[in-house]
């Protein structure tokens, strides 16, 4: 059974072209200005809408194994294919920690299971996450894993990153930095900003994240290693990376969308839902990660969706974890904050962010005969309101409940399945 | 909410020579009562009823030479039985620097009404001691009484709508008509 | 007003009816029987989760003596301790009928966190640094009584101390603010929240300079934990350069008042006893804060309600 895609403006290598899609076998066969379609065709309505390559994040956390009960490696897959992904980066920090090859392998083969979008496990840069040892790099890169993270947690010793940096220059992996000098951040809350120190909680001050940038970009240079930085959250860190890329040196960095988007006066609510590590920063800091996204100094955009059971986040505010949801929300948000035109979004959303994974051999590839079919199909103009119960994700942890947003993922295709249809997961 | 209109201007029923008569008349009375108002002490009650209990203490000092009534005020806000159904009046504090066992306490309004006011103030005067009796003196009885109270001393009884607002000055007393 | 749980929310008019309102509860205190019937049929739980003996019992007696029920809830004997949940534990008391709670608890913003699971009535009686408002209402009716002032427009007030961690420097920071008074803080900068130049306040690190142009001198208790965290090299340090001692004390106006939340570091902030300054206002506000605490519950159980809005009758 083929799919067909109609009504559509496909981006393209050549920009943007009214154009219908034929997908048969998990490739895109025919793009056309007009397909008639077979009766045995699978038809999928598309009109006023952009075919995009499928989004790819970066930065996921789902949970599985160890805490299932605020998402599950099914339930994020579904969240991530309602919002337009075809391919996910899952966080280490599960429960046992991804440093080993069954771990990896667990968490591919329940990617694959749920099929709803590839789930692409990243491994530890040390045992257990713990920052004392190195993981096996090399083993795990052998058996397929491109993208390293302590994250959670960034890798505190510099001497330690600074092995890391140099045993995993030949092995064609990124080591991926959650950037904060812990030390520095004992106990926060939030942003240390005037509004903390009227709130009376410990802040997470700048500095803890741009000491870390700093040492990594500097650590970079002495190894030639990449390094990508996740969650960048602070002007500062924004200039650090500005720089160091006219250097030439081998970085990328990401922001999420609720960098993008919230500030830390949010936390005035006591609300744990705003809660999130790095903290939300001030409006400053959001002006310069939109304009370090736009001049291509940040590469991608990236979720952080990191669930959380309501029990947990209606602790008190210094005891509830951080982490907020992502994957539903990450279109709309980008588009209703950041002025972007489609090719502008399927650069941060898929191109960049599936060259860093190591995934564009199959993802993150614009509309092309021959090629994949991982693509999403979105209405920039359709405007929605988050309804946090109406979410796939297992866990109702998002901040946006109750905004509306511009941006909306109409239909997803898998690996040439259609997996979202009308903003309906088919699985 | 319903806000409620005042209709018309108000009516003066007594005018500030009737009143200050009145209250003449009333300290004349409570002399002789008490027999000479030597046990007698007078509480005010917050806030309108204190002024008057200050006028009766001077006309009594005049009636009867060299008596100093002992005079204080008593605020009832805290022993009302509508509290939270109605607003409260803040700020007025009771002041009774004097010992009231055993004494003749005269309780002073301006208005007396459904007389739930001064079933507060007995039970308020309970906090401060036990007097011998209490007698209760207003300028005005505008009567719909919900308790069973009665006035010892009265300067006018005045009869009104339920709705009407009552206002005791030195200038007189005014009735305004109030609509719902 | 239906809760009390910082003075930001309640603002200058709130702050000043309760002022006066305290000084009613006051004469009631002073009552040869000092008991009213005004919260008759009103529950009152205490729910504290930390430690405070004086606070609790201060607003324990404030509760009876405006005739209210109260109920105290402590975490030694409770089910927090088998894991029951903050949203469970006051679900579960405030299905029993309760009007108001009374919150302790040493993580800021947990009133504002209850107060969405509980339709009672929430009077902060302390959340982590965070505020403190009854005790900066009891300070600055201290205050105008002591001083004879209704306004404490110009009055110098300097707070002396941890006022990083201190609950009730940042709410007698916004009360003393709103009643128009120039607060200073006087403390090493470590001991400062960060940021501290969007306060409305001067900053001032030695007391010594600040002594002759006080009029309200505010002593906080300083932690010896503060030390082992680093914030400060060594107590005796601490104490010879922020500490109240007889010499330092003459270097105040003999106008000047002191005071002190209380419980007090012997040796450490204080090294003169209070009972040796002419004008320390420490027991005066203790004994005020029966009175400060039965302003708020009756402002929070009597004067609150949309029954509020009823014109008034004439009787």
């Amino acid at each position: 059974m083929n799919v067909v895609i109609t009504g559509s403006t496909v981006l393209t290598q050549q920009g943007e072209q009214r154009l219908d899609v034929r997908i048969s076998n998990g490739k895109i066969i025919e793009l056309s200005e007009s397909i008639k379609p077979e009766v045995e065709d699978q038809l999928l309505d598309a009109a006023g809408c952009h075919v995009l390559p499928g989004f790819v994040d970066l930065h996921t956390h789902l949970r599985e194994p160890g805490k299932e009960d605020s998402e599950t490696i099914e339930t994020g897959s579904r969240a991530g294919a309602l919002g337009g992904y075809t391919a996910l980066v899952a966080m280490p920090n599960t429960t046992p920690a991804q440093d080993s090859i069954p771990i990896i392998d667990f968490v591919r083969a329940q990617g694959k299971r749920a099929g709803l979008v590839e789930v692409v496990p990243s491994g530890c840069i040390t045992i257990g996450r713990a920052g004392s040892a190195l993981a096996p790099l090399a083993d795990l890169a052998r058996h397929g894993v491109q993208i390293f993270t302590d994250d959670g947690s960034g890798v505190q010793d510099p001497a330690l990153m600074r092995r890391a940096m140099e045993y995993s220059r030949d092995l064609g992996i990124t080591l991926a930095q959650h950037c904060e000098v812990s030390a520095l951040t004992a106990g926060a809350v939030m942003n240390e900003c005037s509004c903390s120190s009227e709130l009376g909680v410990p802040g997470w001050p700048a500095l803890a994240e741009e000491l870390m940038v700093h040492r990594d970009i500097e650590l970079a240079k002495l190894t030639g290693a990449k390094i990508h930085f996740l969650h960048l959250s602070t002007a500062g860190s924004v200039r650090l990376v500005r720089e160091a890329k006219r250097e030439g040196l081998p970085i990328t960095a990401e922001v999420t969308p609720h960098h993008l988007s919230l500030t830390e006066e949010l936390l005035r609510t006591f609300d744990s839902t705003f809660k999130v590590n790095p903290p939300l920063r001030s409006a400053e800091d959001i002006e310069a990660l939109r304009s370090g996204l736009l001049d291509g100094t940040i590469d991608a955009v990236a979720t952080d969706h990191a669930p959380h059971v309501r029990r947990d986040k209606e602790l008190p505010l210094d005891q509830a974890p951080p982490g907020m949801l992502g994957l539903e929300t990450a279109l709309g948000v980008v588009l209703s904050t950041v002025p972007m035109n489609a090719m502008d979004l399927a650069k941060v959303m898929s191109i960049n962010p599936a060259r860093i994974a190591g995934i564009s051999d199959r993802h993150g590839i614009l509309p092309q005969v021959g090629q994949p079919a991982n693509l999403c199909v979105v209405d920039m103009r359709a405007e929605w309101t988050v309804d946090p119960s109406k979410l796939a994700s297992k866990s109702r942890n998002t901040p946006f409940v109750g905004r509306t947003l511009r941006g909306k993922v109409r239909h997803t295709v898998f690996e040439g399945d259609v997996v979202v249809k009308n903003g309906e997961a088919q699985r | 909410m319903n806000r409620e209109i005042k209709v018309a201007s108000g009516k003066a029923v007594m005018s500030g020579p009737d009143v200050s008569r009145a209250i003449s008349r009333i300290a004349h009375e409570i002399v002789e009562r008490n027999q000479g108002a030597h046990n007698v002490v007078l509480v005010g009650l917050q806030r309108g009823g204190t002024w008057i209990a200050d006028q009766l203490a001077e006309r009594i000092a005049q009636i009867e030479p060299g008596l100093n009534v002992p005079n204080g005020s008593l605020d009832v806000s805290m022993h009302r039985d509508d509290i939270g159904l109605r607003p409260i009046v803040p700020g007025a504090i009771s002041d009774i620097p004097f010992d009231i066992n055993g004494a003749v306490v005269v309780l002073v309004d301006d208005v007396l009404y459904t007389g739930r006011t001064v079933r507060a103030a007995l039970e308020g005067l309970n906090n401060f001691g036990r007097p011998r009796s209490v007698q209760l003196a207003v300028i005005v009885d505008r009567g719909h009484r919900e308790l069973p109270i009665r006035p010892d001393f009265v300067g006018k009884n005045i009869p009104t709508q339920i709705n009407d607002e009552v206002e005791v000055s030195v200038d007189g007393v005014v009735i305004t008509a109030v609509q719902s | 007003m239906k809760h009390l749980r910082s003075i930001g929310e309640l603002g200058k008019e709130g702050l000043e009816r309760l002022l006066e309102s305290t000084a009613q509860m006051a004469e009631i205190n002073r009552r040869p029987i000092p008991k009213v019937p005004a919260l008759r049929g009103k529950t009152v739980v205490s729910l504290f989760f930390e430690d405070s003996t004086r606070t609790r019992l201060s607003f324990e007696t404030a509760a009876k003596r405006l005739s209210a029920e109260t109920m105290t809830f402590s975490v030694s004997t409770s089910s927090v301790n088998k894991g029951e949940s903050l949203r469970d534990t006051v679900e579960t008391i405030s299905d029993m009928g309760v009007h108001a709670f009374v919150v302790r608890h040493k993580s800021a913003g947990v009133p504002w966190q209850i107060s969405q699971w509980t339709s009672a009535s929430i009077i902060n009686a302390g959340d982590g640094a965070h505020q403190h408002p009854t005790q900066a209402i009891v300070d600055c009716y201290t205050v105008r009584e002591a001083l004879g002032l209704t306004a404490l427009n110009g009055l110098r007030v300097s707070i002396v101390g941890d006022i990083k961690h201190s609950r009730v420097a940042r709410s007698n920071v916004a009360a003393f603010t709103l009643l128009g008074a120039h607060v200073t803080l006087v403390a090493p900068p470590t001991l400062l929240p960060a940021n501290i130049e969007t306060w409305p306040v001067k900053v001032a690190h030695s007391l010594d300079d600040v002594m002759p142009s006080t009029d309200v001198l505010y002593m906080l208790r300083l932690q010896s934990e503060r030390m082992d965290q680093g914030l400060i090299p060594h107590l005796g340090e601490y104490s010879n350069r922020f500490g109240l001692t007889e010499t330092r004390a003459q270097k105040l106006q003999d106008s000047a008042v002191v005071m002190h939340p209380g419980p007090m570091n012997r040796g450490v902030e204080m090294h003169i006893d209070p009972a040796d300054l002419p004008n320390s206002l420490i027991h005066k506000q203790v004994a005020n804060g029966v009175s400060a605490r039965m302003a708020v519950l009756f402002d929070v159980l009597a004067r609150g309600g949309e029954l509020n809005s009823l014109q008034e009758e004439s009787v």
